[in-house]
């Protein structure tokens, strides 16, 4: 029996689980979308290949499998390029399929030809150019491997239109392929998993940090156990948000730049850190020298370059926390704690002071505003977002104040339930993420928090939406403003505001409208509780324009290049100067 | 502080252009790199030269591990290994030819190409005996040079390849006690 290499391709995706992919046709891929045409693969057609590239990111963040896009070449790999960088710094599992123009043609400067691999090369956790459609099941089989093992990344295969064309006999993909140049860790050296539960017994003063990194190998239950068990404080990098329970007390919430006073204050005075899947991102250290000063580290990291990037390790433990984090709990139970209960329980007065000092914590009811002529303030929306979703919707952010004010505000209760572009900050990524999202959870309700910046970013995919009767629900903080540069220019550049107004926006309902959305825009406080119940009700896409105070800050504040513990609470006086 | 690099790579087409595109993406500065295919045509093995801190050499090793097509990645300290160079150097001779050939002969260096006015010299060793010979041909006037970059290999017995096409993993406990 012979195929066509794109028949081999879309089997092959077929044989690794993939039911849904994210795309956008053209020249190259041609022979692609005719094997599509007859396939029981979902093709969803985005409006832009960078919402295709998102949307498979955002599917693959909430279901916990590999994301597919697929793009034509020159420019339809070009568009990729940002939602490939987003997923490499957030270490997002995907496999993004580009056409290419035929063998014959490669470097002859031809109609939408790019080097796709020069220009993706580092932006990608690995790529392929195939040059023969015999090797599309190995070469597949093998992308997959790598995007979703070790630690997960995307993964780019080029496929010149003749190898698409080319026919080739049937062949399935064998066992996992034995790259010997691909290893990953699994098992940690159980003396270090002990020499780091030794460290726990006689810390003083421990503070957990949980990354991503729990979230992507599922390890979030044990974590909890272990935090538990240990009974110590944890706070989250971004990325780790929702692997702690939100509302549990043993958590000081987000850290780091725009952390919580507690968790910064906490890192500075601990004397021990136990950092967990996380990669030490300048967002969460502030300055690296000055990071935790006091304290000891102990870094469970799946990869090995990571471990003392950044920070010095006193403790790494390299390995996979579907198996360090087992043994971790083990050696927990056998190294029972040796520092005095006085000295834990000083170190949690401490902390409560910290918390204290802030004076707030998530579900500290905030001033809404929205009456007697005051605009409505932002957090606060946050908080009535939390309401109205009860806390357990599937929340995608774009970039900006907006999601630092949602991973302050919304509590999130559940690995998988914050969906927001970390370590590269891509504006835009909300949209085409929480479609994505959509997909991998049909029965849920994805809610989008942005902000009046980031949604025109990648506003067409609310047709995507539309036309696949996607009912997400978008929220815009709306302050006409560029909110984050705006806030940076009040304090850093002394209030020259540069380029951050966003004058003229389009009227979001009559945008909504013409997309087939229920568009609604508020600026009171009893408007906003009905819209957000609106919005909870209605059965499909739905915009909410929340128009909000223009003048608000995130706080608290690590400055750049400051250290945590100098974390501020409001704007200084007179402003800082720091670049 | 410099150092040498030994990199164990599948022999694929683009394997060289992630390693150099990963320095130029990290910062790091490359000072030579010198490539080819070993016994076995799969396999090649890279030599290359940087400058950097132990910590910063840790890095690149552990960056440069987490390419797919790296299969190890060796710290070629002096004590392990050994390193040549070779160097082509072009000298205009003037009348003093017979000078220049006695000194090339001093450094071993054979004479590969002679003109009315220059020789070519070809030189091999480590960095210190070709920088050393071009050194002292300035004096009679070095017109061009051409070095390959050093390529290195262990010492003794040891082969990196061998552990490889067992199915093990390359030497670890090499890698380990050098990279910590």
């Amino acid at each position: 029996m012979v195929e066509t290499g794109a028949r081999t391709l879309l089997r092959c995706l077929q044989e690794e689980g993939v039911d849904v992919i994210f795309g956008y046709p053209g020249g190259a891929v041609l022979p692609i979308y005719d094997a599509l045409y007859d396939s029981s693969i979902r093709h969803i057609l985005v409006r832009h290949e960078q919402g295709a590239v998102h949307a498979a990111d955002g599917f693959a963040r909430v279901s916990g499998k590999v994301g597919v896009c697929l793009a034509t070449s020159g420019p339809g790999a070009t568009n990729l390029v940002t939602g490939l960088a987003t997923a490499l710094m957030d270490s997002i599992p995907l496999v993004a399929i580009t056409g290419q123009v035929a063998r014959a043609l490669i470097g002859t400067d031809a109609f939408q030809e790019v080097d796709t691999l020069g220009v993706t090369r580092a932006i990608t956790k690995h790529s392929y150019l195939v040059e023969d459609a015999k090797d599309i099941p190995r070469i597949v089989h093998e992308a997959f491997h790598i995007a979703r093992t070790g630690r997960p990344g995307p993964v780019l295969i080029d496929l010149p239109k003749n190898v698409c064309l080319q026919r080739v006999p049937v062949v399935h993909p064998g066992a996992p392929p034995g790259r010997r140049g691909y290893r990953f860790a699994k098992e940690a050296d159980p003396g270090a998993v002990e020499a780091a539960a030794q460290a726990i017994a006689a810390a003083e003063r421990p503070l957990l940090i949980v990354g991503g990194g729990v979230i992507h190998s599922g390890m979030h239950e044990s974590l909890r156990r272990l935090m538990q068990a240990i009974d110590v404080p944890a706070t989250s990098t971004l990325m780790g948000l929702g692997a702690v329970v939100g509302t549990d007390p043993r958590h000081l919430g987000l850290l780091g730049m725009h952390g919580t006073y507690a968790a910064n204050r906490a890192t500075a005075h601990a004397d021990l850190v136990i950092g967990v899947g996380l990669r030490f991102d300048d967002r969460v250290t502030g300055s690296a020298p000055h990071f935790a000063p006091k304290a000891k580290i102990i870094h469970f990291e799946i990869e090995e370059a990571e471990i003392e990037k950044i920070v010095r390790v006193d403790f790494p433990v390299l390995g996979d926390l579907r198996y360090s984090l087992p043994a971790l709990e083990e050696a927990v139970e056998r190294n029972p704690r040796t520092a005095s209960d006085a000295s834990r329980s000083a170190w949690w007065e401490e902390i409560r002071a910290w918390e204290e000092h802030q004076g707030w914590t998530a579900l500290t009811p905030m001033e809404l505003g929205g009456e007697d002529g005051k605009l409505l303030r932002p957090q606060a929306v946050i908080q009535e977002v939390y309401k109205a979703t009860g806390g357990d919707a599937v929340v995608v952010t774009d970039v900006g104040q907006h999601q630092m004010w949602t991973a302050l505000l919304y509590p999130f209760r559940e690995a998988r339930q914050l969906v927001t572009s970390g370590g590269l900050g891509t504006m835009g990524f909300g949209l085409p993420a929480a479609l994505g999202a959509q997909m991998a959870q049909p029965e849920k309700s994805v809610w989008l928090i942005s902000g009046d910046g980031s949604i025109q970013m990648n506003i067409q995919e609310m047709a995507t939406a539309t036309n696949y009767g996607l009912p997400v629900r978008v929220v815009v903080i709306n302050n006409h403003q560029l909110g984050m540069v705006r806030q940076w220019q009040e304090l850093f550049h002394q209030e020259r505001y540069s380029a951050v107004a966003m004058t003229d926006l389009p009227d979001y309902r009559l945008l909504a409208e013409a997309y087939g959305w229920k568009g609604l825009r508020v600026e009171t406080a009893d408007g906003l509780r009905e819209a957000l119940a609106a919005c909870a009700e209605y059965p499909g896409p739905v915009i909410l324009d929340v128009v909000v105070e223009p003048q608000e800050n995130v706080f608290p504040m690590v400055p750049a290049g400051a250290s945590l513990s100098e974390v501020i609470l409001e704007k200084p006086q007179p402003a800082v100067e720091r670049s | 502080m410099e150092f040498t690099l030994g990199i164990l790579v599948d022999n694929e087409a683009g394997v060289l252009a992630r390693v150099a595109s990963l320095f130029s993406r990290r910062g790091y500065n490359i000072q030579s790199l010198a490539v080819g295919p070993t016994d076995d045509p799969g396999t090649s093995w890279i030599t290359l030269r940087a400058e950097g801190e132990d910590a910063v050499r840790v890095q690149m090793q552990r960056q440069l591990g987490k390419l797919v097509e790296v299969v190890g990645v060796y710290h070629m300290t002096e004590g392990i290994s050994v390193e040549r160079e070779l160097a082509l150097i072009k000298v205009s001779t003037g009348d003093r030819r017979a000078e220049v050939m006695q000194i090339a002969q001093t450094f071993r260096a054979a004479v590969i190409d002679v003109s009315p006015s220059s020789v070519v010299l070809e030189t091999t060793g480590d960095r210190g005996k070709v920088n050393a010979l071009i050194e002292v041909m300035h004096e009679f006037g070095v017109l061009e040079v051409a070095r390959t970059g050093a390529v290195a290999m262990l010492r003794g017995p040891g082969v990196f390849r061998e552990d490889v096409e067992d199915g093990r993993a390359p030497p670890d406990d090499l890698r380990k006690t050098e990279t910590r």
